[in-house]
């Protein structure tokens, strides 16, 4: 299919003076148990091809899953009619932008490796739904396995030819406790956590023996106590840090938004274009990179989706803010330095400014240090409720997992843990980073964004952190 | 696509004749040529066409089955070869699994077909008018039409087709000081005074968001909320708050609502609209949509039961999909006229949307979010000033309960403007909600 597509975008004509075509496959493959019952497993075929015009300053495209060479011409030949009628209505004139050039292949770790096949994947997740203990109060407990695989090949007229194969693989379970009145569910894994790869990523992350933990959790919040609530100390584990680096960092640095055009759906930021160079984002502790080099991340890859090459770039450095999350056209239109982080989700969709893999990087902490140097505190892990404002400022995150922390020990478990602060005030109270061995590669498959919508993976990694008189709060019940 | 019907029919018949002895499938099809075009500052900032074609096929055999997606070239004789593929890829997979102990199979031959011919807007025309209407305006959003396309078939002769005409504009103004007024508009049929009507409104809230913004503190409040705002709020109760199977598992967000421990207000009816929405009347399951009463005066009344949980809890299967969340929600109509609103919310919020809803703690049906677009503090029934965006953390069985004043007697039509994977047919019959306690947080 790839190489026919190549020899076709050679016969493709055009009168536009640039062109591409971004052809992706991606297959999937769903396994899933509930209360130790197999649901029907899901597979997924898709591919098709967008094909993108630059013409009299302005660019259009047209998707299609019909891979003819007629079906390829007739997409190219509606982009260009479009980008005939919108010449004069333009935001933005894009003569004078450069076109990428660069050969590239880049696969993920493991892609070549063996995968478990169907029955084996099956039975693997009758073992590790089989762990969860026999408990009335066990209403519910789900463990399933997600494959994903997206082949991609870009071209255009300039000469570029960059194609990348990527597997993603998400392990995750889900165990219900109830008491009658109250429900609590303790989680690991899934959409949350999963990393490129093979079969390596379920060893890595511990799938096969970390039901029964799960169980026991879901089964220790039904018992705790509600979090407190007022100003403290609160420690984030990475598994949470993750959300909070994604909501309150990574989209109010995405410069597309900045530049207005989110406005209407995905919001705007509170960060503004003067503010890049100047504006003290956190504590001095605060590093946080775009970064497509750790191979195992989400969205680590060679170039984003209009061909520009993927290199590691600092956002904020000693807590300085010093460049946006920009692709090309938007440092374009802006004049400012971005990333390589123009992707779109699928070939149907568009490439617009995306978080990739958007990480905090290591301090000099040990867990014990993180700890032991909490005199009142919280300590809280696993997002399972998200709420931010349309400009990234005034936050809510909620928790799964809470321990207390009382004179620099752990102690008791509590439900219900949220948090609420205000972006340009919370990162500014960051009082410790974790080192290395804190530190946790993450990623969601489900962030959203666009008109028209798109959901794109990204990853996040980050070591456990310690911030300063935080507002939480418990539940109602 | 004109002959999409026909591609579709041509294909459930291929499948039909490629089944071997003891196999039965199910086939959903759902196809669209969109154009899309992007606005920002009252110019086009990205447009495209995307042309698609999705089959989800699924067999069945000795009580074991799976399913594959597809994606379809349009070509027949390709998709006839895709087809064939993901039929060899299903049975090596069916080969592999236990029978499925919950598989209910629909075996009812009905048949529907709905076919809404309408020619699509000239999108040169629409584009004329937009800017013309927006000229000195900063406007920002996204125009999206093109025909949409339905249809099921199974082995057991039932056949449903659902082929639609629509467009949907989806805009903000922005005012200079960051305010903003967002509006819709969408239909079968462009029509340029209903257009310049609604442009009219939004503009002449516009002005209102000109004035010095007013700072709220944390605390309980009296508020309006328009169907806009309250759709955000159905929506959150729409994901597993009506499910069978969530129920069953203690996972739903109205748990306590349905095990009898909490109530909402006696003012509250919602219902699951088989018709006169914009919903197919089938499903990707391929079972015929029927109205189901979901909340009747505050009580549960019924909950959505997907084939599946039917057996798998001993229920009675309706409309429901594989998700059981509504489709095309209903709220019955209150008696507080739209005009007498700001009256009768006397002092508080009128709240014009709200957004990134999610909640704080489920069973007990606290839900968070901010106030987002047109949000004004109204003092004896007059709107005084703009708010700045505010969180609220509260309880659905507080301000949707015990607080819930009235409802008004108009609804609005909130169309699903949702385009993730392929532009969605989800819509909600909403009143305006008039609470006479909602908190505020941050």
């Amino acid at each position: 299919m790839f190489d026919r597509a190549r020899q076709h975008f050679a016969a493709l004509s055009t009168r536009a003076g640039f062109h591409s075509l971004r052809l992706v496959r991606q297959t999937g493959e769903h396994c899933m148990l509930r209360r130790g019952i197999a649901e029907p497993p899901s597979l997924t075929q898709d591919m098709g091809a967008m094909l993108s015009v630059r013409l009299d300053g302005v660019e259009a495209y047209a998707a299609t899953s019909d891979l003819s060479l007629a079906g390829l011409q007739g997409a190219l030949d509606s982009a260009e009619a479009l980008a005939r009628r919108i010449a004069a209505h333009g935001l933005v004139d894009l003569r004078g932008l450069e076109p990428p050039t660069g050969h590239a292949r880049y696969e993920s770790p493991g892609l070549h490796g063996p995968f478990p096949g169907l029955a084996e994947r099956f039975a693997l997740l009758a073992e590790v739904s089989a762990s969860v203990p026999a408990d009335s109060r066990l209403v519910n407990w789900v463990v399933y396995l997600d494959q994903q695989r997206h082949e991609q090949l870009y071209l255009n007229s300039a000469g570029a030819e960059q194609w990348q194969a990527l597997r993603f693989v998400y392990p995750g379970i889900s165990v219900t406790a109830f008491d009658g009145s109250d429900s609590q569910t303790r989680s690991f894994g899934g959409f949350g956590s999963g990393q490129q790869g093979g079969a390596e990523v379920m060893a890595r992350l511990g799938f096969a023996g970390a039901a029964s933990r799960v169980a026991d959790e879901a089964l220790q919040l039904l018992l705790a106590p509600n979090a407190p609530s007022g100003a403290t100390d609160l420690l984030l584990m990475p598994d949470q840090m993750m959300l909070q680096i994604h909501e309150s960092i990574g989209h109010p640095l995405e410069l597309d938004r900045i530049l207005g055009d989110e406005r209407n759906y995905a919001g705007t930021s509170f960060i503004g274009l003067e503010d890049f160079g100047r504006y003290q984002y956190g504590s001095p502790l605060l590093n946080i990179s775009f970064d497509p080099g750790i191979p195992e991340e989400l969205a680590s890859y060679g170039h984003d989706d209009e061909g520009q090459p993927a290199q590691k770039e600092f956002l904020i450095r000693d807590g300085l803010l010093l460049r946006p999350l920009g692709g090309a056209l938007s440092q374009w239109r802006s004049g400012l330095p971005g990333v390589a982080n123009s992707r779109a989700c699928n070939w149907n969709r568009p490439p617009i400014d995306r978080m990739a893999n958007l990480n905090l990087e290591p301090g000099d902490r040990t867990m014990a240090q993180l700890v032991g140097g909490i005199e009142r505190g919280i300590l809280m892990s696993s997002n399972r409720s998200w709420s931010i404002d349309d400009a990234r400022n005034k936050f809510q995150f909620g928790c799964e997992w809470g321990r207390l922390i009382e004179d620099g020990e752990l102690k008791g478990v509590v439900k219900n843990p949220n948090y609420r602060g205000v972006s340009a005030n919370f990162w500014r109270s960051l009082a410790a980073v974790g080192d290395a061995s804190t530190f946790e590669v993450h990623g969601t498959p489900y962030c959203g964004k666009g008109e028209p919508n798109q959901v794109v993976r990204v990853g996040h990694a980050s070591p456990a952190c310690v911030f300063r008189q935080v507002e939480v709060f418990g539940g109602a019940a | 696509m004109a002959d999409a019907e026909s591609l579709f029919a041509a294909l459930a018949e291929d499948v039909r004749a490629a089944l071997g002895e003891g196999e039965a499938f199910t086939l959903w099809y759902s196809a669209e040529a969109s154009e899309f075009i992007r606005f920002n500052r009252a110019r086009v900032r990205q447009a495209g066409q995307v042309r698609q074609a999705t089959v989800s096929l699924k067999l069945v055999r000795d009580g074991r089955h799976a399913d594959i997606g597809i994606a379809l070239s349009g070509e027949p004789a390709t998709d006839r070869q895709r087809l064939a593929d993901g039929l060899l890829q299903l049975r090596e997979a069916i080969a592999q699994l236990q029978p499925d102990p919950y598989l209910l199979l629909e075996r009812d031959p009905w048949q529907r077909v709905l076919a809404n011919a309408a020619a699509p807007p000239d999108s040169s025309e629409v584009l004329a008018q937009i800017e013309a209407a927006a000229h000195g305006l900063d406007l920002v959003g996204i125009y999206a039409a093109g025909p949409l396309y339905r249809g099921f078939a199974n082995s057991f002769g039932a056949f449903g087709w659902h082929a639609a005409q629509g467009f949907h504009l989806d805009w903000s103004l922005f005012h200079a000081n960051g305010q903003a007024v967002k509006a819709d508009y969408a239909g079968a049929r462009w029509d340029a005074a209903e257009f310049a009507s609604r442009f009219a409104d939004a503009r002449q809230q516009l002005e209102h968001l000109g004035q010095p913004q007013r700072v709220l503190s944390p605390g309980d409040y009296r508020a309006y909320l328009t169907p806009a705002a309250l759709e955000e709020v159905v929506g959150m109760l729409s994901w597993g708050g009506f499910s069978a199977r969530a129920l069953a598992q203690k996972e739903s967000p109205l748990q306590r609502l349905y095990d009898g421990g909490s109530r909402l207000s006696r003012l509250l009816d919602l219902d699951e609209r088989a018709s006169g929405m914009l919903a197919p009347a089938f499903g990707p399951e391929g079972i015929p949509r029927s109205d189901v009463t979901l909340v009747s005066a505050g009580q549960p009344a019924g909950r959505l039961v997907y084939p599946r949980s039917a057996r798998e809890y001993d229920l009675a299967a309706n409309c429901a999909s594989a998700r059981e969340m509504p489709l095309s929600l209903a709220m019955g109509a209150g008696e507080l006229a739209q005009a007498d609103v700001l009256a009768a919310l006397g002092t508080g919020l009128y709240i014009g949307n709200l957004w990134y809803l999610n909640w704080s703690d489920a069973p007990a049906g606290r839900m968070t979010g901010m106030t987002r677009f047109a949000t004004f503090w109204v003092e004896d029934g007059r709107i005084q000033a703009p708010l700045g965006t505010m969180r609220f953390d509260d309880s659905i069985y507080s301000f949707l309960g015990e607080h819930l004043e009235a409802l008004t007697s108009e609804r609005q039509l909130r169309v699903s403007s949702s385009t993730y994977g392929e532009r969605q047919t989800d819509s909600a019959l909403l009143p305006g909600a008039l609470t006479g306690k909602l908190t505020l947080t941050l």
